[in-house]
């Protein structure tokens, strides 16, 4: 039965999904193209183009649509619901075992050292997304008002990223 | 009350879930805003260590960290409700236009606008490092160790997951070595 087959195909991608959803793609392109033929190298590229411009991580897009492509509305609730049951268990998991250790002094050490490297982690994304898109003068500008408006001001970054959005906009059909 | 924080939960996650473009980090100062800063749902420095453990598992980081996040709240009713309100956004905007708009990413509206998101999220990104970093960045040392971590991720290309065990084994060594010293201290 397809629904099961999504649900079980995403399930699977789900578990090994750890690091981001471009870990993902990487599946999807094995799993999804390769293995089972449920979609071509071309919507692929449309399937990643609609991720990014879409709100949502990339896992949950990508397997709504991929889903909606095979079985309809059923299919993307399959696959959708798939992709997030490993993250349900395993961080139900983690959560309970931590409630019971949190306060443990070993955990407590293997935090302390856990935290910089979690900012670490997010300061090298940091670097390798400015690199890509910050390519042209309006892209910079607006990254820079909207860093401005992050750090200095006390407006709610939803907020910021409508008026670059508006920002955008403005500028493609002014110029 | 608890029925109240479970509709709380449900809106925020709703919230981040619908204003998360361009993957996990560009949503840290959104979600830190709401469950830090407006709820006091976590301390900063909680924050950070749901972080650390919601990217050593697999799956998005939005998604893992709704599901802590609620859990730590409510229980599983929290964890269930915030993973529906994080996930469910994103789910009816995908089948929208998988329905009805194949050709979305073509609109020239879709494409001004994302002129302007694009570098939003860089700073997004950005913004994060010294909003998630402040609390922790107070320790010299700390300050010194997310630098080598950013050099073995950034430089490097090392894995996420080895940056994170090598963090917890530093954070290991670090302690195995102040209690060595307190020991040898009391013996004294």
């Amino acid at each position: 039965m397809i629904l099961l087959q999504l649900y079980l195909a995403f399930v699977k991608m789900g578990f090994f999904s750890i690091g981001g959803g471009y870990v993902m793609l990487s599946l999807i392109e094995k799993e999804i193209i390769n293995v089972r033929g449920w979609l071509t190298s071309a919507e692929f590229v449309d399937v990643l183009a609609i991720s990014e411009m879409t709100p949502g991580p990339i896992a949950i897009n990508s397997a709504t649509f991929i889903g909606y492509r095979v079985a309809g509305v059923l299919g993307s609730a399959a696959a959708t619901i798939g992709v997030i049951t490993p993250s349900l268990l395993l961080v139900l998991l983690a959560a309970t075992l931590l409630k019971r250790f949190y306060q443990n002094t070993w955990v407590q050490a293997v935090f302390s050292g856990l935290r910089p490297a979690v900012i670490g982690l997010i300061a090298g994304a940091a670097i390798f997304i400015t690199r890509t898109t910050l390519i042209n003068v309006p892209s910079v500008i607006i990254a820079l008002g909207a860093f401005i408006l992050l750090i200095f001001t006390r407006l709610h970054p939803i907020l910021v990223l409508t008026l670059s959005a508006l920002a955008g906009i403005s500028y493609q059909y002014i110029f | 009350m608890k029925n109240n924080s479970l509709l709380q939960l449900f809106f925020t996650f709703l919230k981040i879930g619908a204003t998360t473009f361009g993957g996990g980090y560009a949503m840290l100062p959104i979600i830190k805003r709401e469950v830090v800063e407006k709820f006091s749902w976590l301390s900063d420095e909680e924050f950070v260590d749901v972080l650390a453990v919601t990217q050593s598992i697999p799956g998005a980081v939005a998604v893992n960290s709704a599901i802590f996040i609620g859990y730590k709240i409510c229980g599983l009713a929290g964890a269930i409700i915030s993973m529906l309100g994080a996930v469910l956004p994103s789910f009816i905007v995908i089948l929208i236009i998988a329905i009805f708009l194949a050709r979305f990413t073509e609109y020239k509206l879709v494409q001004a606008a994302f002129s302007g998101i694009r570098p939003a999220i860089a700073a997004l990104i950005a913004a994060a490092v010294l909003k998630v970093g402040k609390p922790v960045m107070k320790e010299r040392l700390n300050l010194m160790l997310a630098l080598l971590f950013l050099v073995l991720s950034a430089v490097l290309n090392m894995h996420a997951i080895l940056v994170i065990l090598s963090g917890g084994l530093v954070g290991l060594i670090r302690h195995y070595r102040q209690t060595k010293k307190e020991c040898e201290a009391d013996t004294e």
